[in-house]
């Protein structure tokens, strides 16, 4: 018999090699205790958060927890149901609303995960014979989007606006083109230049999509993401998101003003085939989209933490993944996994816990270490982490 | 098919200027195998036949293609079409 397991053999001996050396594992932490939604207990030890998606800070938003505590006594603990047949609760279109109220859309499709969002939304829509032209460092959950459906598939260059446009160019008359782009690439950091691309998209006759995951709630003046930020959000087609992110509970989305959105329901099969999230998830997340609709000074403030780490690490001596803060998140590029992992390591041992990012999640073949600021982070734990930074850098010899 | 095709001489000669560690390149030269270009390579490789000869090949047809051969016989059809 042969095993099945024997293609992991290469990543077994590495994760091994790794290990060996006394490393802690940096993908099997555990958060014993989690004080905010800036500071857990992680082995025993008080730990500054800065590898969460949670921008805003709302996990621990009193109103939020409230309502979720009110819809777990009134609604029970789980729907055990489709969103299609018994899983669709008050709570459910209650949700829904408050995105509608949040983009000023017409529609929207709550999914359990922003990954299902993706990848229902793509593999429904674009069917055979139509192109999905995409950025090469589009997320895993895009990716799988396209090999769930069977459209054809067309990567171009990372941002490359006239990359783009030459594909759509080329697409064989008549073809259905769906260009998928995401505001916040989660990776590095960096912004997609969507006036440019939405407007080359729709010049050659091509529906957009756009993944705001990392940008809601934060980027843009109502907090609706890159594409409101330079203004084309009224170009976008469909915009994903997710409640893992600001929101700060679980689930994903899409909105939409397409006049037939709604016939997705049926057609969608991540959508029609999985329970609906449970009535408190659809509760805490309704009303923290409801408060981030009037998050302005957080914004504000959480524009400030990310200008100044970014500035301080800088100063330190660290190559960083965009020139400027573009987004909540700083990815400090390591020049290996060995190096990358020690840092990591030496950064917990501080008390800042980070993502060590790693391919294939990363691209060119990257290790990073990234870094996602809160809202909730004071100016004060901004310093504490660039001291942080400081010392585990000159312990492994990084700076 | 050899140097005197001419399709074949023109995708060889890209692939020639990704070649960096010299492997020899004939119609059965493998990409994955043979080549071992890295997925920035390819997607740069790419980006070069689609621009030579105006054509568009999707990921899906990629797929399909193991050897420097094999694309040129798809860059022949799909510049056809």
């Amino acid at each position: 018999m042969s095993d099945l397991f024997s293609k992991f053999d290469p990543l077994i001996e590495q994760r091994e090699a790794l290990l060996s050396s006394g490393l802690t594992d940096p993908f099997n932490l555990v958060m014993e205790k989690v004080e905010s939604p800036t500071v857990a207990i992680c082995n025993g030890r008080r730990t500054i958060l800065l590898g969460t998606y949670n921008y805003m800070g709302m996990t621990f938003d009193p109103d939020v927890i409230a309502a979720g505590k009110t819809a777990l006594d009134e609604f029970g603990s789980g729907t055990t149901g489709s969103r299609v047949l018994n899983g669709t609760y008050s709570g459910h279109k209650a949700c829904e609303d408050a995105l509608k109220a949040f983009y000023g859309m017409d529609h929207a499709m709550v999914f359990s995960t922003g990954y299902q969002a993706n990848l229902g939304i793509i593999s429904t829509i674009a069917g055979k014979d139509d192109y999905i032209v995409l950025d090469i460092d589009s997320h895993a959950s895009i990716y799988d989007g396209c090999a769930l459906g069977n459209a054809q598939i067309v990567p171009f260059r990372h941002n490359d606006i006239d990359a783009l446009e030459k594909r759509l160019r080329r697409i064989p008359e008549g073809a259905g083109k769906l260009v998928v782009l995401e505001g916040v690439y989660s990776m590095l950091g960096d912004i997609a230049p969507l006036k440019e691309m939405v407007a080359v998209s729709r010049a050659n006759g091509a529906m957009v999509l756009v993944d705001e995951a990392h940008s809601m709630g934060f980027i843009g003046e109502n907090g609706r993401g890159v594409a409101e930020a330079q203004g084309v959000i009224d170009d976008v087609d469909f915009i994903i998101g997710t409640f893992s992110k600001s929101v700060g509970t679980v689930g994903g989305f899409c909105v939409s003003n397409h006049p037939k959105f709604e016939i997705l329901r049926l057609v969608c099969r991540p959508y029609v085939f999985t329970a609906s999230l449970p009535p408190s998830v659809v509760a805490t997340a309704a009303t923290s989209i409801r408060k981030l609709m009037h998050g302005a000074d957080k914004r504000a403030h959480l524009w400030e933490n990310s200008k100044k780490l970014h500035a301080g690490l800088k100063a330190l001596g660290f190559t960083l993944g965009t020139e400027q803060p573009q987004s909540a998140i700083i990815a400090v590029i390591m020049p290996d996994l060995e190096t990358g992992a020690a840092m990591w390591e030496a950064l917990l041992k501080e008390g800042l816990y980070v993502n060590l990012a790693r391919p294939p999640a990363t691209p060119a073949g990257m290790t990073l270490l990234r870094c996602s600021l809160c809202a909730e982070h004071s100016s004060e734990q901004v310093d504490e982490i660039l001291a942080m930074f400081g010392a585990a850098g000159r312990a492994t010899g990084c700076i | 098919m050899d140097d005197s095709d001419e399709i074949y001489g023109r995708v060889k000669q890209l692939v020639d200027n990704f070649n960096k560690k010299g492997v020899p390149v004939t119609p059965d030269t493998r990409f994955q195998q043979d080549l071992e270009w890295d997925s920035l390579t390819v997607l740069d490789f790419v980006a070069g036949v689609e621009d030579e000869f105006d054509i568009i090949i999707s990921m899906n047809m990629q797929a399909e293609i193991e050897t420097v051969g094999q694309l040129a016989d798809a860059v022949r059809k799909l510049a056809k079409d």
